[in-house]
């Protein structure tokens, strides 16, 4: 749903957006939980793909109201109004953490409420070679998100994906052979990317990436699977 | 009254917001009742629980009335989530991330004249019109893309289908689509 609101500009507006298809499955509640807790974050910086979403939902809407009914049973109706007048036990199932937001403003409200904190408050994981990894905790169906920093001026090692690897930055920049990553912007590695991102000088680059690849990593690919494996 | 068109909709919505008005209500759960439960099914419920879900997700239609907004969506639309979400909910066991209105990161809309594309039903007019014409192909793809709860490499395994070729579907309906929804951008 596209929002709008007087408040002043909490950020840039991202300038790579979500794919057609990452939109369309979140629209369509298809996407695992961690690619949905992507594109939620990413809508929360980005305008543009919120408007696109909103249409979307609309594809859902009209398909909706052009499907063929299923007569619903007799008395349906009043169980409805009574289950309705009952006090509300059927919202949905609550993160760990609550429903209630958490409060900060650097991470994404969803983010928020998944770690439980703000930027400020994440437990890092040093990997060695100015990188550090924190996982996403409580997804419950074993999809894989975890947040990335890189020390400011320094770069990721070369690597491939086995996958896709859907990367978005909430902090900093970085540069690699298909331009400038800033905060909102996301990028979609394939299998078949070698790609040598490196974080501008002058501030760490945190990103939160979302991995397909099964956990079968053997090391050979390096360091950075590790990381991977320890999700 | 009746609740043949989008018009109707949103007028029975706002009388079941407004007033709680019992007899909007069962016009609108008349309508939206089988639909509801039509797309649980073919999302891969058994009658009976798609029954069961279909109730839950028309309660709550009755108890957010109030949060109903028709300059963001018409209400097949708002419904649709409702049932998605709830779909979700108790097959999956999941929580959807969804984005806080009212988060403090959340960087804003430009501000923009009042848009009445959505409120009017434009867009999903448009959305219809694009539908009918795109190759059965496609149309077929984006229907098993919203109703039935698969990934879309779930789909692909399912139709034999490359992935690749899933996902170009998908893209080349969704292009298409906003190709005759390019007036009502921005």
């Amino acid at each position: 749903m596209s929002v709008v609101s007087a408040r002043g500009p909490a950020g840039p507006i991202p300038h790579h957006h979500l794919s057609d298809d990452l939109l369309a499955g979140y629209a369509a509640g298809s996407l695992d939980e961690a690619s949905s807790l992507f594109v939620a974050s990413h809508m929360t910086l980005c305008p543009e793909c919120r408007g696109r979403a909103a249409m979307l939902e609309e594809v859902g809407g009209v398909l909706l109201a052009d499907i063929a009914p299923v007569a619903m049973s007799a008395g349906a109706l009043d169980a409805v109004l009574s289950r309705a007048e009952a006090p509300a036990n059927d919202e949905p199932v609550s993160l760990a953490g609550g429903r209630a937001g958490v409060p900060g403003k650097e991470l994404p409200a969803p983010m928020r409420r998944y770690y439980g904190c703000d930027l400020d408050g994440i437990a890092w994981e040093r990997q060695g070679g100015g990188v550090s990894v924190a996982a996403v905790p409580g997804l419950r169906d074993g999809s894989h998100a975890f947040m990335l920093k890189v020390e400011a001026g320094r770069a990721v090692p070369q690597h491939t994906h086995r996958g896709n690897e859907l990367v978005m930055v909430l902090k900093g920049a970085y540069r690699d052979e298909a331009g400038r990553f800033g905060r909102g912007d996301v990028e979609l590695a394939d299998g078949d990317v070698v790609h040598q991102p490196k974080a501008e000088t002058g501030e760490d680059c945190i990103c939160l990436a979302v991995t397909d690849a099964p956990l079968k990593f053997t090391g050979s690919l390096g360091w950075l699977l590790n990381i991977f494996v320890k999700m | 009254m009746d609740a043949e068109s989008p018009d109707d909709h949103k007028e029975l919505m706002s009388r079941v917001a407004r007033s709680r008005d019992k007899a909007a209500f069962a016009a609108l759960f008349g309508h939206f009742g089988p639909r509801v439960k039509a797309y649980l099914m073919r999302s891969g419920s058994a009658p009976d629980s798609a029954e069961e879900l279909a109730q839950e997700a028309m309660a709550m239609v009755w108890r957010k009335a109030d949060s109903f907004d028709p300059a963001q969506a018409s209400v097949s639309t708002w419904i649709f989530t409702i049932a998605r979400n709830k779909r979700i909910d108790a097959y999956r066991r999941l929580n959807r991330p969804e984005l806080d209105q009212n988060d403090p990161a959340l960087v804003p809309d430009a501000p923009a004249s009042p848009d009445r594309a959505y409120e009017d039903g434009q867009v999903s007019d448009a959305i219809r019109a694009a539908l009918a014409t795109l190759p059965a192909e496609q149309a077929d793809m984006m229907k098993k893309a919203f109703f039935e709860d698969k990934a879309h490499s779930e789909i692909a395994a399912e139709t034999g289908l490359p992935l690749g070729t899933v996902k170009s579907r998908l893209r080349l309906a969704i292009g298409r689509m906003r190709k005759q929804l390019k007036e009502f951008e921005a």
